[in-house]
């Protein structure tokens, strides 16, 4: 039975922010995005930090645009779990009623979003890439793209607050961050006992990460390299690039998860993409969207990825690496 | 203990294969080909893996329309013992809100269940939102994203694939855990068990009825989400530029695109 909720209870714009001792730079776009939304819907915009130790985070999420910040600060907040964060949500959500919640699209905000929805009889949507708000009716619109970004879905909630969204790492831009903008924080104190939390950490791991997101250059491995990534490394080196993989080469153990390109991996935002053998999956293409220059190079012409590409090579890049190797290294050289 | 496994899965269109009917807004599938969800794919293969180890049984739920049913005979013949369809117009529409709980309401029904397992998230929307509903509705602890799933008596142990890192959680089951794409090769099927069970009908079928659901529960009627539109995902528009001539032109033309991006 769906709960009637009467939805005009329901005031203000909350961010649900991520921080591992820093906040996750979602958070910081969160919260850009969130103040524009709110400002439209004259309705004031709230930050929530959940963990352990949590100290100057909810002056930083001030400095980016919030009105005001809840901070929990609690032992067993320490590290993300599904069950501590979700008892935590709940209890303030039905206490103090938001109309909208947007969580960063990560591992975590959707394993924590997707669990909060059921528990609080409300629609949620998944890795928006657009926001809108209706002022009027006080709905928010999400776009939310399906068959690897090739279509999108723009979804509203009619019934069933706070309305809630999960939104695209990499969309929108933090504002610059102000040390004059006034905000409140409160402390709320929980009860949670440790038995409520049913999934142990038995081992965790945070292995330094290089954020290929971010790189100003990128050359990207398909399946056509074969795993070699010998070559790549050298034009890589010159190029100053980071070198990012399509997910068969994740799978296949040639390189780490962070550097998986696509709608499951990360999103470049490079000036310059070089891709090889790749052959252009639409999962694989949205991470592409965002790059100013796309190179593909390929041995088949009809290969899916050339509608990607500004620059469209047809042939077999162990044949065309070694002699621009050589051309680019001269040329670098001449530069010196 | 040997484990009673649900494998929840469902069947997509090839995202490449659909398009959009810029006039009626609504979404060609027609052309396009359908597959089993390909984490899904990974997700039977763990939980076949588990009952190669432990022995117990895998049963299959799918909610889906009726076309659903070979696919989940392909996935009986790969070695899981029993599947049900959940098809009934009632279902259309349904966002991840109902389409968690008419999954929930078949696995309560089947008697008993230790662990369930789903794919990370669907090739067609994509919201992952289904295996944290699931285990919401369920009431049992959840472990998403996962790329190694082991059982130790009543322990599910489970790697969660979390980008450049990792975590190892454990909970002791009834659990839903999520595996990711990629994170394992799925056997063969055995096309004489396909046949088999395609021929002497092992799929069963359940409506909202035998599941205790009323039409306001499921679908459209019980989705909060409402599809207020549907555009094409703005496609960025690239030069596609094909560099000509024998194969040292396309290089030289190549090194003058790229010199720009050469530091001294
Ligand atoms: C839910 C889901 C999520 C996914 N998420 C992602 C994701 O985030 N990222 C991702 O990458 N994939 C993702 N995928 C997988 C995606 O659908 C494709 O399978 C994958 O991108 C294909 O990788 P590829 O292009 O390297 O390999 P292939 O499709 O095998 O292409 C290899 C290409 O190399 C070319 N080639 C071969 N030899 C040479 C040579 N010598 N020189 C030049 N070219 C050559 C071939 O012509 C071919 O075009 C996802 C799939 C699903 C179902
Ligand atoms: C373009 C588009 C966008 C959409 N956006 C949203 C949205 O933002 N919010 C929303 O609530 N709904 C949305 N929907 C509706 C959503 O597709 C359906 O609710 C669908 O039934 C389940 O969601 P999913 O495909 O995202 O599954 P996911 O949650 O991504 O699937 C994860 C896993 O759950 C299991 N599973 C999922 N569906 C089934 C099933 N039918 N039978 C058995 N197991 C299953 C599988 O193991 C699967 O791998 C959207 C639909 C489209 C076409």
């Amino acid at each position: 039975m769906k709960p009637e909720w009467p939805e005009d209870a329901h005031r203000g714009l909350w961010v649900y922010l991520e921080q591992q001792g820093t906040l996750l730079p979602v958070g910081h776009e969160l919260l850009g995005k969130g103040r524009e939304l709110a400002d439209e819907l004259g309705e004031s915009l709230t930050a929530i930090i959940l963990g352990h130790g949590i100290g100057d985070l909810g002056r930083e999420a001030i400095r980016y645009g919030a009105d005001e910040v809840l901070v929990v600060d609690h032992p067993l907040l320490e590290g993300y779990t599904t069950d501590g964060h979700a008892k935590v949500m709940a209890q303030l959500i039905e206490e103090r009623k938001p109309n909208i919640l947007l969580f960063g699209a990560t591992y975590d905000g959707r394993d924590l979003a997707g669990r909060l929805a059921v528990r609080l009889s409300t629609g949620l949507t998944a890795n928006a890439t657009r926001l809108e708000v209706d002022r009027e009716k006080g709905l928010l619109l999400s776009a939310v793209p399906g068959f690897g970004g090739s279509i999108l879905a723009i979804i509203k909630s009619e019934h069933g607050r706070p309305q809630m969204s999960t939104v695209r790492p990499g969309i929108f831009a933090p504002l610059e961050p102000d040390d004059t903008r006034k905000g409140q924080i409160e402390t709320v104190a929980v009860d949670l006992r440790p038995e409520e939390i049913r999934c142990r950490v038995v081992e965790r791991s945070v292995l330094p990460r290089e954020e290929i997101g971010s790189a100003e250059r990128t050359l990207v491995a398909g399946m056509g390299t074969g795993g070699d990534l010998a070559l790549l490394e050298e034009l890589a080196s010159l190029l100053e690039a980071s070198i990012g993989v399509t997910r068969p080469l994740v799978d296949n153990g040639v390189a780490g998860r962070e550097r998986q390109v696509g709608s499951t991996g990360v999103s470049l935002r490079s000036k310059l993409a070089i891709v090889l053998g790749a052959s252009g999956a639409s999962h694989f293409v949205s991470g592409l969207r965002d790059v100013g220059t796309v190179v593909a190079i390929n041995t088949d012409e009809n290969a899916p990825i050339f509608d990607e590409a500004d620059v469209c090579v047809i042939g077999d890049l162990f044949e065309l690496l070694p002699p621009l190797i050589e051309r680019l290294e001269k040329a670098k050289m001449g530069m010196a | 203990m040997t484990p009673r496994i649900v494998v929840s899965l469902k069947v997509v269109p090839k995202p490449e294969e659909v398009s959009l009917n810029p006039e009626t807004r609504t979404l060609d599938r027609a052309g396009a080909e359908n597959v089993l969800n390909p984490p899904d794919k990974n997700a039977l293969e763990v939980a076949l893996g588990l009952k190669d180890t432990h022995g117990g049984t895998v049963t299959l739920v799918s909610m889906g329309p009726p076309l659903f049913k070979d696919y989940l005979e392909l996935c009986l013949g790969m070695g899981a013992d029993q599947a049900i369809l959940l098809s009934d117009r009632l279902f259309a529409g349904a966002d991840t809100y109902p389409t968690s709980l008419t999954l929930a309401r078949a696995i309560q029904k089947l008697g008993g269940y230790d662990l369930v397992i789903c794919g990370e998230e669907s090739a067609d929307a994509s919201t992952g939102q289904v295996p944290p509903g699931l285990a919401e509705w369920l009431g049992v602890p959840q472990i998403t994203f996962v790329d190694e799933v082991r059982v130790q008596g009543d322990t599910v142990i489970a790697r969660r694939a979390l980008g450049s890192s990792y975590e190892v959680l454990e909970a002791e089951m009834p659990a839903v855990v999520s595996v990711v794409v990629g994170s394992n090769e799925p056997r063969f099927p055995d096309f004489d068990r396909v046949e088999a069970a395609a021929k002497s009908g092992w799929v069963k079928v359940w409506t909202a009825a035998e599941l205790g659901l009323r039409d306001d529960e499921v679908g459209l009627k019980g989705s909060y989400t409402i599809v207020h539109d549907l555009v094409e995902g703005e496609p960025v528009e690239r030069k596609r530029h094909f560099l000509q001539g024998s194969l040292e032109e396309k290089i030289r033309a190549l090194a003058e695109a790229l010199e720009p991006f050469l530091r001294p």
